[in-house]
C-alpha cells in the first residue's frame, strides 16, 4: 500500500475558534481590494467622500500651526481629559449657532471624527438584536458600525425629501408588534450621504414627533450642512430637542479629515456616559488635532473659508449633474444643493458590484449601492462623490462610468441576464 | 545585489501586488538582500535604465504584469528579471492559449470554449449558450481569460446562471472561458529552478471553508485550510508533480512559475491553468510550498533571484 502524505495544516488564523462572536461581521470583500487603484493618478476616483483639502489655505495653516508650536505646544503635545479641549468645545458652540442649535460646551464631548463618536454612542445603546432604524440608503460607515454592533438594521423608505413620516412610523409600529427593542434612528438630515436629499422642516417636525412618542432617540449625523450651495438648509434636528436628538458634527469636510476631530452633543446624561466611554477607549482625543483646529479657527477667517468651499463643491456638483444629463439623459439622479453626493439609479438588474471591476479598468471608480444597505439593497444604485476631483476629472469620471453602464447594460441585455 | 520589486499597477489585482511586493521585500532583508519596490509609472523605464539593477522581479497582476509587455521592455532593457520570457508569459496569461497548448502536449485539460464579447454582438447569445452548454455539460466553470485571484470567476449549474457568469466575468475583460469542472481535490504546485534544473515543490492542497476558493477564501486567513504537502497518496502526488513540471516547461515559466491542477475521483490530474508570477501574500499558495520543502522564504527568494541572473547571462 502506498503512502500517504502528511504535513502541514493551516488556515492562516491560528486564533480563529477564539474571536467574539461579533468578529465574524468584520471581512473585507474584492470590493475593498479594486478600491486600492483609486490612489493612482489615471484613476478618478468618484468614490470615497473625500474634501477637496487642496483648496484649503496654505497660508492660513502655517499661521495656525506656528502659532499653536510656539505658544501651547507643552499642551497640545501633552495628554488631555475625556471629553476634549475647553477652548475647542467653545468655537464648537458658535459653528453649531450656524444650524440653529443652542447648545453648551458643557454638553459637548469631543471625538476621534463623528465616526468614533457614532461608535461610542452604538456601544452605548445596542445589544445585538436591538433596532437601528436607517434611511433608505444610509450612510455606509454607520452600516460598518451597527452591523459590528449585531445590531437589527431597519430601513425606512426615503424619498427625494428624505426619510417618510409615515413609512417611519408604520416601521416602528410593525416593530414593535414584533417585540423588538426599536432604540435608535439614525439620519443625516441635510445633504445626506449617499443620497444628498435634505429632509425639509415639517418632516423634520414630523419625525422628531413620532420618536418623542415612541421613545426612539435620533441620532443626527450632520458633517455636510455647512455645505450649502444654493439656499440654507433647515435648521438642525437639534435645535427642535434637546432631550430627544444626539448631535454628531464634524471637521472632516469643512476642515480636514486628516486631523480626525469630530463631536457629539448629547443630554448630560448621555454625555456622561460618552465622555467615560471616551476615557476608557482612547484616554483622550488627540490633542494636537483638536488645538490645531481650534487654533485655525482662532486666527482664521473659518467663515470666508467655509463660503469658498462652497462655491468650489457647487461648481463640481453643477458639472456632475451637467454630465450625466448629457452622458446618462435616461438614468435617474439626485440632484443635491449641497453636500459631497449624487445618488444614481440604473436600471433594474444592473448590478453596481460587479460592474466596478469593469469601471476600474476604464479608470474610473464609484461606490457600489450594496454598501450603504444592511440588508443586501442597493444593487442597481451607485453613490457618486464629486467633491474631490477637479471640475475636469468629475465631468471626465461621468463620462467613463457613462460608457460603463452602458456596456453593462448592453451586457445584460446580450445574456438576459437582467 | 540590488533588486527592484515591480508591484502595484492599477489592475484589479492591485491589492494583492502590493501585499506580495512588501512581503517579497521582508524576505530578500532577511538575507541581506537590498530591494526597492516600485510602481509601474511613468518614470521607470527611465529609472532602470539608469539604475541597472541586477534583477526586475515583478509581482505586478493583471494586464500590463503577466501579460508579457512589461517582461518585453525588460527584454529590451537588458535587465534579468524573474520567470517567463514575453512570449511564454503572454501565452501563459492568456488562459486559452495556454490551455490549447498543453492540450496539444498530451496533457489533461478541462474541455472549454474561449469566447470573446464580439462574438456574441453577431450571434444569438441565447444559441451559443444553449450549444455550449449540450456540448460541455453542467457544471461549469466561467473565468475570464485574462486575470487572476479568482476575480470573475463563478460556476453555474444550468442555462440561466451561465447567463449571470458571462456578465460577471466579462467584467474582468473582453474575453471568456468556459470550462467543464471537475469535481476533485485542487492543487497549486509551485516549480523552481535554483540551477540544478526544474523542480517541483510540495503541492498545496486547497479546502475552501465555503467549498469555493474565491477571492475571499484566497486572501482572508481563516477561510480556507491548506494541506502541504497535499494528503495524497504518493503516487497520484507525484503524477500530479510531473503534469506540473511538464506543464511548466511546455509554457516556458523560467525558474519560478506556478501550475494549478484538480485531481479527479478516479485519481487523474488535470491542468487548469498556470500562474507567471504567482502571488506571494501571506496566505498566497507558492511560500506554503517553499516551507514544506524545507524552506526559509529568503532562502528560497535568494536562491530564485540568483539562478534568474545566471539564467539571464546564459541566454
Amino acid at each position: 500500500m502506498n503512502e500517504t502524505n502528511t504535513g502541514s495544516i493551516t488556515n492562516f488564523d491560528y486564533w480563529k475558534s477564539a474571536y467574539a462572536g461579533r468578529a465574524s461581521n468584520l471581512s473585507v470583500s474584492e470590493v475593498r481590494a479594486l478600491f486600492a487603484v483609486v490612489s493612482r493618478p489615471e484613476v478618478v476616483s468618484l468614490a470615497g467622500g473625500m474634501p477637496d483639502v487642496s483648496e484649503l489655505p496654505t497660508e492660513g495653516l502655517n499661521k495656525a500651526f506656528d502659532s499653536l508650536v510656539s505658544t501651547r505646544r507643552d499642551l497640545a503635545l501633552q495628554y488631555g481629559g475625556g471629553q476634549g479641549d475647553a477652548k475647542l468645545r467653545e468655537q464648537i458652540v458658535e459653528i453649531m449657532a450656524l444650524e440653529g442649535i443652542q447648545g453648551s460646551a458643557e454638553d459637548l464631548i469631543v471625538t476621534t471624527g463623528s465616526q468614533h463618536g457614532l461608535d461610542l454612542l452604538a456601544d452605548l445603546f445596542i445589544d445585538p438584536g436591538d433596532v437601528v432604524l436607517l434611511e433608505s440608503p444610509s450612510y455606509v460607515g454607520a452600516v460598518g458600525i451597527f452591523r459590528h454592533k449585531e445590531a437589527d438594521m431597519a430601513h425606512v423608505h426615503t424619498d427625494n425629501d428624505g426619510l417618510s413620516p409615515e413609512a417611519l412610523q408604520q416601521s416602528i409600529t410593525e416593530l414593535k408588534a414584533q417585540g423588538k427593542k426599536v432604540k435608535l434612528l439614525y439620519l443625516v438630515p441635510t445633504f445626506a450621504n449617499p443620497s444628498g436629499v435634505t429632509i425639509p422642516t415639517h418632516r423634520r417636525e414630523e419625525i422628531l414627533k413620532i420618536c418623542e412618542s415612541e421613545g426612539v432617540l435620533i441620532v443626527e449625523d450632520n458633517p455636510y450642512g455647512q455645505l450649502y450651495f444654493d439656499e440654507v438648509p433647515p435648521d438642525a434636528m437639534r435645535s427642535m430637542s434637546e432631550q430627544h436628538v444626539v448631535y454628531l458634527g464634524s471637521f472632516s469636510k469643512i476642515l480636514s479629515p486628516g486631523l480626525r476631530v469630530g463631536y457629539v452633543l448629547a443630554p448630560p446624561a448621555i454625555r456622561e456616559k460618552l465622555t467615560l466611554a471616551n476615557e476608557s477607549s482612547i484616554l483622550s482625543p488627540a490633542m494636537f488635532g483638536q488645538m490645531l483646529v481650534s487654533e485655525y479657527l482662532t486666527v482664521n477667517d473659518w467663515k470666508k473659508q467655509i463660503t469658498d468651499y462652497r462655491d468650489i463643491y457647487r461648481q463640481k456638483r453643477d458639472a456632475a449633474i451637467e454630465a450625466i444629463d448629457k452622458h446618462l439623459p435616461d438614468i435617474q439622479t439626485t440632484r443635491p444643493r449641497g453636500g459631497f453626493f449624487l445618488w444614481v439609479t440604473m436600471p433594474e438588474g444592473v448590478d453596481s458590484k460587479a460592474m466596478l471591476p469593469l469601471a476600474v479598468s476604464e479608470l474610473v471608480a464609484y461606490t457600489p449601492g450594496t454598501a450603504f444597505y444592511g440588508n443586501g439593497m442597493g444593487k442597481n444604485n451607485l453613490r457618486v462623490c464629486f467633491s474631490h476631483p477637479s471640475v475636469e476629472r468629475v465631468s471626465l469620471g461621468i463620462q467613463r462610468l457613462a460608457g460603463v453602464i452602458n456596456n453593462q447594460i448592453d451586457l445584460l441585455k446580450t445574456f438576459d441576464a437582467e | 545585489m540590488k533588486i527592484v520589486i515591480l508591484a502595484g499597477g492599477i489592475s484589479p489585482e492591485r491589492d494583492v501586488s502590493l501585499k506580495s511586493g512588501r512581503r517579497l521585500a521582508d524576505h530578500l532583508s532577511e538575507v541581506g538582500i537590498e530591494s526597492e519596490i516600485r510602481e509601474p509609472d511613468e518614470l521607470l523605464i527611465d529609472y532602470l535604465a539608469t539604475t541597472k539593477p541586477d534583477l526586475v522581479w515583478s509581482v505586478l497582476h493583471g494586464a500590463g504584469g503577466e501579460d508579457g509587455a512589461v517582461q518585453r521592455l525588460l527584454e529590451m532593457l537588458g535587465v534579468a528579471f524573474v520567470g517567463a520570457g514575453s512570449r511564454n508569459a503572454r501565452n501563459t496569461w492568456n488562459k486559452a492559449a495556454a490551455k490549447a497548448k498543453i492540450a496539444q502536449t498530451g496533457l489533461a485539460t478541462p474541455d472549454w470554449i474561449s469566447l470573446p464579447k464580439n462574438t456574441f454582438k453577431q450571434l444569438n447569445a441565447k444559441s451559443v449558450l444553449e450549444l455550449v452548454s449540450k456540448n460541455l455539460h453542467f457544471p461549469l466553470i466561467t473565468k475570464p481569460v485574462e486575470g487572476g485571484s479568482a476575480q470573475g470567476v463563478s460556476r453555474s449549474d444550468d442555462q440561466k446562471g451561465l447567463g449571470k457568469s458571462m456578465v460577471e466575468a466579462y467584467a474582468y475583460g473582453e474575453e471568456v472561458i468556459i470550462e467543464q469542472f471537475i469535481e476533485g481535490t485542487e492543487l497549486a504546485i509551485t516549480i523552481i529552478d535554483t540551477g540544478e534544473g526544474l523542480k517541483a515543490l510540495p503541492a498545496v492542497e486547497i479546502e475552501a471553508e465555503s467549498g469555493n476558493f474565491g477571492y475571499q477564501e484566497r486572501y482572508i486567513p481563516g477561510e480556507t485550510t491548506f494541506y502541504a504537502p497535499a494528503r495524497l497518496d504518493r503516487n497520484i502526488a507525484q503524477a500530479a508533480a510531473d503534469m506540473a513540471l511538464e506543464a511548466h516547461r511546455e509554457l516556458g515559466l523560467g525558474v519560478f512559475g506556478r501550475v494549478d491542477l484538480v485531481v479527479d475521483e478516479n485519481n487523474k490530474p488535470w491542468f487548469l491553468e498556470a500562474s507567471v508570477s504567482p502571488g506571494l501574500t501571506e496566505t498566497s499558495l507558492s511560500p506554503q510550498a517553499f516551507v514544506a520543502a524545507g524552506y526559509s522564504l529568503g532562502e528560497a527568494y535568494k536562491a530564485i533571484a540568483e539562478s534568474a541572473i545566471s539564467y539571464q547571462s546564459r541566454q
